[in-house]
């Protein structure tokens, strides 16, 4: 094996890394918001990343059908669209059930875990038992090489800059707008914010659906690595709550770190052993650190 | 400008304020007296919204604020600085007082409020939590001040404070009422604050007020009387 062969390695090992980086912390941003912020526990967020991912590819069926040469460029729209019907539900959701539970955070957690067994029905009686996969875009698929034996695959390049801009937004988001302060002002103190002057109820609405919106577009862009069936999001939201929960559940910054320490955690580890006892080594990192931390990595300082 | 009608609150099957009713005018500051547990943190708890009224009125500039969410009655001119401040821990001092801003058209948090309290100016980038009881306080007012009230109330701004911060307090309310002319109400247990801020005082005892006096006529003895244990 030559020294560019090992090079070659190091970089797509590196890269499938930061792709697992980039799946975790999209999972987790949606959930940051509602679960780190609001502290509702939402069991059925993963049902929102799936309502994103039907919707690729309902449009991407359409698409087919009706207007063939908007095929190469539907991609961006349908995400637009799912963050669009993934905040609609969720706003529905939250004015439906959730605010009638702030007070009651474990009867949340059944309602929620109930909405989803509700939601997976409804994906199967809408679109079938089958998974399905949108038909994607000439330039999501194939690789990237910029030399001779590298290969980066599109849809993880792909994934990557998803995540690096919905990041970025929810960051600005919530520390630099008028919505942020008010989720912030919110969260800490509910009814002392309604006495400065916000409306409460409808920031929680809000920042619900905000959050499901979010996980919309995780799903949407999750249809690039796998296919679609009713109980996806079943399998993202152990992840999720695993993310924001080691990250320190109030801070965003905590989230991204900690999607980047279980990801390179994680692939480094699939390197040298197998790909179960790569988890099994992750998780019982976590447990441990969790244990001497149970705050999470990241937990902001000041007096309370 | 602030009217109370017959003001009863209860918490659940006890009833804590059995009837309450007076009235403050514009730029006038208006004291309500009472030991611990007697119904000040109630009344004013009520006054803003936190807590329902099982029956009675409040008024603000003859506009009914009685089944209001405190949002609404923020807006249509009130504002709060509870007991134990409850700033905003997580928040900047800067972002603290924008709290406040939310519902009117200011971005910038106004100069006056900087010159009134210049500590909050040196202090705007810190989290709220970091400050000192005193600063704390201060950015309470601050807070409630940018909402552009028409009625300030205070809910024993004292508590807990050195004593040379409860005259800089003082002092700071006069300016307000003097700048803004609007109507202050402040719960006390300490006399001499009282005096140096309220044209009027009342005493609250088991949920009613008993006893009213302007500050001229004012006989410290006697109130003291009441807030003695």
């Amino acid at each position: 094996m030559s020294m560019t062969d090992i090079f070659n390695i190091a970089m797509m090992q590196g890269f499938a890394g930061l792709s697992l980086f980039s799946v975790l912390l999209l999972m987790g941003l949606g959930l940051a918001i509602i679960f780190g912020q609001m502290g509702v526990i939402n069991m059925a967020h993963g049902e929102f990343m799936t309502i994103g991912a039907y919707t690729i590819y309902l449009a991407s069926t359409l698409a087919e059908r009706y207007i063939p040469s908007f095929m190469e460029e539907y991609f961006p729209f349908a995400i637009l669209l799912a963050f669009v019907f993934a905040f609609i539900v969720g706003w529905i959701a939250e004015w439906a059930l959730i605010r009638h539970l702030y007070k009651r955070p474990l009867d949340t957690l059944l309602a929620t875990w109930g909405l989803s067994l509700a939601m997976q029905q409804t994906f199967r009686s809408l679109f079938g038992a089958r998974e399905v996969s949108p038909t994607l875009p000439e330039w999501l698929l194939g690789s990237w090489s910029p030399a001779e034996g590298l290969d980066i695959p599109s849809n993880g390049l792909f994934v990557m800059m998803v995540t690096l801009l919905v990041t970025g937004f929810v960051l600005l988001a919530l520390y630099r707008s008028s919505w942020g302060l008010k989720v912030r002002a919110t969260v800490a103190n509910r009814a002392m914010a309604n006495a400065v002057g916000i409306n409460t109820k409808r920031t929680d609405r809000l920042t619900f659906a905000i959050g499901c919106g979010i996980a919309g577009i995780a799903g949407a862009a999750f249809t690039t690595i796998g296919s679609t069936g009713p109980t996806s999001g079943s399998l993202y939201i152990v992840d999720a709550f695993l993310v924001v929960t080691f990250g320190g559940a109030a801070s965003l910054l905590g989230t991204v770190a900690s999607a980047f320490g279980i990801a390179q955690t994680q692939s480094i580890a699939e390197f040298f052993i197998s790909g179960s006892m790569a988890k099994v080594l992750t998780l019982l990192l976590i447990v441990i650190i969790l244990m001497i931390r149970p705050q999470g990595l990241f937990a902001s300082k000041i007096r309370r | 400008m602030l009217e109370v009608n017959d003001l009863v609150v209860s918490y659940g099957q006890s009833e804590a304020l059995h009837g309450i009713s007076f009235s403050a005018n514009r730029n006038e500051t208006v004291a309500i007296m009472g030991r611990n547990g007697m119904g000040k943190t109630t009344l004013f708890k009520s006054l803003i919204g936190i807590l329902g009224l099982k029956s009675g009125r409040i008024t603000v500039d003859g506009n009914d604020v009685s089944g209001d969410e405190s949002y609404r009655r923020v807006a249509k001119g009130i504002a709060y600085v509870p007991q134990g401040r409850m700033i905003f821990p997580a928040l900047t001092v800067e972002e603290n007082i924008e709290t406040g801003m939310t519902h009117t058209k200011n971005k910038l948090v106004p100069e006056e409020i900087y010159a009134l309290f210049p500590v909050l100016w040196d202090m705007r980038r810190r989290k709220g939590g970091n400050l000192s009881g005193g600063q704390q306080q201060q950015l309470a007012i601050a807070r409630a001040l940018v909402t552009n009230p028409k009625v300030l109330l205070l809910d024993e701004p004292t508590e807990g404070i050195q004593p040379s911060i409860i005259k800089d307090i003082a002092k700071a309310l006069n300016e307000i009422r003097k700048m803004r002319e609007i109507t202050i109400v402040v719960s006390e247990q300490v006399l001499s604050f009282a005096m140096d801020v309220a044209d009027r005082l009342f005493v609250i005892e088991g949920g009613r007020l008993v006893h009213e006096t302007s500050r001229a006529d004012t006989d410290a003895a006697h109130i003291k009387q009441f807030l003695s244990v």
